[in-house]
């Protein structure tokens, strides 16, 4: 599946994000499962807010870490959590 | 308790919890996991007891909780003990029958925090759900279906199967999209406690588990992203055993409903294993110190084929209840694998429940009830 520029991306209402003390990550639970993220995919999947588009996700992380250049992996993570159902549009 | 881990063995912390609340249920699943002799245990945790069981898990690192039984809504504490596990942040799941459930309780139990209901359906027809069940169930349990969704929670529809509903695989797959399940479990029976008794009538052959089997893999593609489809495998006919609970005291913690501390579900009817109770010991203690959840970690305790097979890491011998059950050695080989000298105990099963069909007089299902389980205390 592929990442509509002009929409908006949200995070999934059937699952949950959620930082784990134990493992010192953040993972997503769904019915029968748990996924752990490394701490890049975790920032991306928090600014899906419902508000935000690809461009703007883009220019959020950038500017966070003082970086340039991650629109192919950010566009390549967010279509692997489409696909999965972490994500919507 | 000290003494029973040897310290060969790395520790890691529980991440499930099974928290089976009661033994108590108004269905009759011939094919039920509960122990044959359920009936002889009585007596059941109090409230404080689950929460702190629940909070002295979590605070090891579980996460993702199932409140099952029995039924587990015949406990009027339930809303109280989902609302705790929501604010340790556990991920929690209600495994029910739906029988008794309600709108209004769905609703309670959203606002105190439950993730996802799964309710079992037995069959795709109102007669042999209601017969498989031994109660008629099968219009509420659809309606309750709906409710779920309608109120917003993942919908997980599972369905167990066995010889008298596998040929109902096509109305099965439609049921459940026509309910717009989420998630379809479509879970071959697993043979223990009541389904072992009734193994003789419930396997079914080789050639309709492969037609249902050929079915659904074409179904799963259909609805690929709007509905997931777990399929448990019925290993009898798999040459290579299932990685049981993922390593024994690795992963997996049940809590059966009297509060003694299982390493997996069916586990206690291993003999010698002295499980612990919670009312007696912590969890992180029945976890890291117990003989019964140190019993079979690693792979000291395995004998030939296993100690020696290139495979251990993958199946870690396979499943002990089922060696147990199929062999009367705990710690032999589970004999799904072909590698097993008792391999030839599956074939002998398979060919036993093929007669069992053949034959005029079949006996019948033994239904799982308290009369029924009162023959086997
Ligand atoms: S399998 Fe059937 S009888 Fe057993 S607890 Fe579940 S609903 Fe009740
Ligand atoms: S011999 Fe034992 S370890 Fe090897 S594949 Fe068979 S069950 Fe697994």
């Amino acid at each position: 599946m592929t990442i509509n520029p002009q929409l908006p991306l949200s995070f999934s209402r059937t699952h949950r994000l959620q930082w784990e003390e134990a493992q010192q990550k953040f993972v997503i639970l769904y019915p029968e499962g748990m996924v752990e993220l490394n701490q890049s995919s975790a920032e991306i999947l928090k600014c899906c807010d419902g508000v935000r588009t690809l461009a703007d996700v883009v220019s959020a992380l950038e500017e966070k870490f003082a970086t340039t250049g991650l629109h192919h992996d950010i566009n390549a993570f967010l279509e692997v959590a489409l696909t999965n159902g972490w994500i919507q549009q | 308790m000290a003494g029973y881990n040897n310290n060969s063995v790395k520790i890691t912390p529980p991440r499930w919890l099974l928290a089976e609340l009661t033994y108590a249920c108004p269905l009759q699943c011939p094919y039920c996991s509960n122990p044959l002799d359920y009936a002889s245990y009585k007596t059941e945790l109090s409230t404080d007891d689950w929460k702190r069981v629940l909070s002295q898990a979590r605070q090891m690192g579980a996460v993702q909780l199932g409140f099952s039984g029995g039924e587990p809504l015949t406990r009027q504490d339930l809303p109280d003990l989902v609302k705790h596990a929501r604010e340790l942040g556990y991920y929690s799941n209600l495994i029910t029958s739906g029988y008794g459930m309600t709108e209004e309780k769905i609703v309670q139990l959203k606002e105190a925090g439950l993730d996802h209901i799964q309710v079992s359906i037995q069959a795709s027809s109102q007669e042999l759900n209601d017969h498989i069940a031994g109660t008629a169930s099968f219009a509420h349990k659809q309606e309750v279906a709906r409710l779920v969704k309608k109120h917003g929670y993942p919908m997980v529809l599972c369905v167990v199967l066995h010889r008298e509903n596998i040929h109902q695989m096509p109305e099965i797959l439609a049921m459940a999209k026509e309910l717009g399940a989420d998630y379809l479990e479509l879970a071959n029976t697993q043979y223990y406690g009541w389904a072992h008794l009734n193994r003789d009538l419930l396997l079914p052959t080789k050639a309709q588990f492969e037609q249902a089997e050929a079915i659904a893999q074409a179904f799963k593609e259909t609805v690929a992203g709007t509905m997931k489809i777990y399929y448990v495998v019925p290993d009898f006919y798999e040459d290579r055993p299932k990685a049981c609970m993922n390593g024994w005291g690795t992963t997996f913690l049940t809590i059966a409903p009297d509060g003694v501390a299982l390493p997996c579900h069916s586990a206690r009817q291993l003999p010698g294993l002295d499980c612990p109770n919670v009312n007696d010991f912590s969890v992180q203690e029945i976890w890291h110190e117990s003989k019964a959840f140190n019993f079979f970690r690693g792979d000291d305790w395995m004998q030939e084929p296993c100690r020696s097979c290139d495979e251990k890491a993958k199946d870690f011998g396979g499943c002990h209840c089922q060696a147990y059950l199929l062999t009367g050695d705990m710690y032999a080989a589970d004999p799904v694998c072909s590698k097993s000298p008792q391999h030839g105990v599956i074939q002998e099963a398979i060919d036993a429940a093929q007669t069992a069909t053949v034959a005029a007089e079949e006996k019948p299902l033994v239904f799982r009830n308290s009369k029924n389980s009162k023959l086997f205390v």
